[in-house]
């Protein structure tokens, strides 16, 4: 996408402006959990993510990025602590927090009976953009995504890297300051999978978007993340730049643990603070979701 | 700290959250207002997925052709069913529009456990959608649905020669009482959905609801005829008061038992309960 192409988009849609250097606290949560019966998914969350940057929610399947994430965009009701996005509370504003949002699931969400424009039609409605304006806000979205020759076919038609693309305009449709994407690249192949990354590069770069994902592909994260926190068990057991986390585990390596004199990658940290992976898989049901979503991607 | 204390961009949607703060009847009159816009948006997707691929439509059409063509001129020509000054196929006719809208209703929810299934319901409650106008626009998709149904359950009975009522304030009647009855029985099906949460056991569950609901009702018999225990439960089932509703209006010459404010108020009560208790029900959906 060329420069002016860009500058040009970001008057129709968007008037923020640039990034400041002191960024504020968008996301807050204190001590954020939820059980399940006995089960504890999330323990005591502690987040603070700043506007505009890209925050990854790294961990095995089971870790409870889901369910955080599910938390914070108001579908789950936490059990306990209490969290703040854009300045509104998680429990007491559900309604003005689910204004300032957009959430794409990590199953497939678009709904395949449906044209690509529709899709967008229902949430542009939903999300209340004034009628004048509708029309030009969903042609945006879809050139954005490069999706307007594809604006008329029913989604069943469309590629995976194409439904997920859709999936992202949608949750982009009303400028939500925070976008939440759980495991945005699931299923994808790579080519696909880089494009989404250009596409979150593009939408924080262009429209100060903040935007938390979960992955866990340690590449994705080392890539597009401008920090990162490791889950483990319901609770974040590290939280800091891809950079400086490698680099804690450089010189850790120095006093002892060798890494074979490779440098750190951020594969090495993730099994470093997670132990092993094999036996941190997620259960069942976890397991066929991801393997569902992949299908219906692929 | 938050994003309104640092002066941080403030844009439409801040301004579409102040218009929450205003006077108390405002604030009522707006979120009224909301709640029918919101539903109305949720029923355009089911008009917009209808235009894409009506087969199931015509599919549905099939069983109350059966029901009128082979069921209805049995029963005329035996005469075993007392139904008064009607004959037994104008009395059959708008038992058999109540039972195609209560089959289309009471299975409506398994497209819900679908989009659970993906992730479509999660985005929905994800947005600022009031979770009464999510029901009510599922409610209202059924009764979309249940209105091809009445075209078709005219156009047979028309051909079959019942005597039909065509007075314009009767027909809308009709259209008021289907979209009522498809409401009631489409929010029973996406309470079971939410209880049951599988589609294998909702599938199980509409069968087994279906046939107490059509069989201990008024439909294709009157209640009379019943043993007096049947009758009690039939009197407890919204579908007789849509039945003896449709009889008066749909049929030249056909009278209701229980009065139509009785039979509209019953419906309508119920709509409002299931409205309630499944608005709070489905965002259990996607725990």
């Amino acid at each position: 996408m060329g420069v002016t192409e860009q500058t040009n988009r970001q008057q129709n849609w968007e008037d923020q402006p640039p990034l400041q250097s002191d960024r504020p606290i968008i996301i807050q949560t204190q001590m954020l959990g939820r059980s399940f019966d006995q089960v504890i998914a999330v323990d005591a969350l502690n987040l603070s993510v700043e506007a505009g940057e890209i925050f990854g929610l790294l961990g095995p399947n089971g870790a409870g990025k889901s369910t955080a994430i599910k938390m914070l965009t108001t579908l789950l009701p936490p059990t306990s602590g209490r969290a703040t996005i854009a300045g509104f509370d998680l429990i007491r504003q559900s309604t003005q927090v689910r204004r300032m949002v957009g959430y794409v699931p990590q199953a497939l969400s678009a709904d395949g009976t449906l044209t690509g424009y529709e899709n967008l039609l229902i949430f542009a409605k939903l999300y209340d953009i004034p009628r004048r304006s509708l029309k030009l806000r969903i042609t945006e979205a879809l050139e954005f995504m490069g999706l307007q020759d594809a604006s008329h076919r029913l989604v069943r038609t469309y590629s995976g890297g194409m439904i997920r693309r859709l999936e992202i305009a949608q949750s982009i449709l009303h400028q939500p300051p925070v976008v939440f994407l759980d495991e945005p690249t699931v299923g994808l192949d790579p080519i696909a999978r880089s494009a989404v990354w250009d596409l979150m590069l593009e939408l924080k770069k262009a429209y100060s978007m903040t935007i938390l994902l979960t992955t866990h592909f340690m590449e994705e994260a080392d890539s597009l993340c401008d920090r990162v926190a490791i889950m483990d068990h319901g609770r974040v057991v590290v939280t800091g730049t891809p950079a400086a986390l490698k680099d804690s585990l450089n010189s850790e390596s120095l006093n002892g643990k060798s890494l074979n004199g490779a440098a750190a990658t951020l594969d090495d940290v993730f099994i470093h603070y997670t132990g092993n992976l094999l036996e941190a898989g997620g259960n069942f049901s976890d397991t066929s979701r991801v393997r569902r979503t992949t299908k219906r991607l692929g | 700290m938050t994003l309104q204390e640092s002066g941080a961009p403030q844009r439409d949607w801040d301004k579409r959250n102040e218009s929450v703060t205003r006077s108390g009847s405002v604030r009522g009159m707006r979120a009224i207002a909301n709640l029918i816009t919101k539903t109305l948006v949720i029923t355009e997707v089911e008009v917009r997925k209808l235009l894409h691929d009506p087969t199931d439509l015509l599919l549905r059409a099939v069983q109350p052709a059966l029901w009128l063509l082979i069921f209805g001129q049995v029963f005329t020509r035996i005469r075993a069913i007392p139904t008064g000054s009607l004959s037994y196929i104008d009395f059959l006719a708008p038992g058999i529009l109540a039972q195609s809208v209560l089959f289309v209703a009471i299975f409506s929810a398994i497209s819900i456990v679908w989009e659970r299934d993906l992730g479509i319901v999660h985005k929905f409650l994800a947005s600022p959608t009031p979770r009464a106008a999510l029901v009510l626009g599922k409610a209202l998709s059924a009764g979309v649905r249940s209105l091809v149904q009445v075209v078709i359950v005219y156009l047979i009975s028309f051909l079959l020669g019942v005597q039909l009522n065509f007075n314009p304030l009767a027909l809308l009647g009709v259209v008021l009482i289907v979209l009522l009855g498809a409401a009631c029985f489409s929010l029973l099906s996406l309470m079971v959905a939410c209880l049951v949460r599988t589609r294998e056991r909702l599938m199980g569950m509409g069968q087994l609801m279906t046939m107490p609901l059509f069989f201990a009702s008024n439909a294709i018999y009157p209640i009379a005829m019943m043993p007096n225990w049947l009758q009690a439960v039939s009197h407890l089932n919204p579908l007789t008061y849509q039945v003896d509703a449709l009889r008066s209006l749909m049929i030249a010459g056909g009278s209701s038992i229980y009065g139509l404010g009785l039979d509209f108020m019953v419906l309508g009560i119920t709509a409002t309960l299931m409205t309630l208790v499944c608005a709070r029900l489905y965002p259990r959906l996607v725990l």
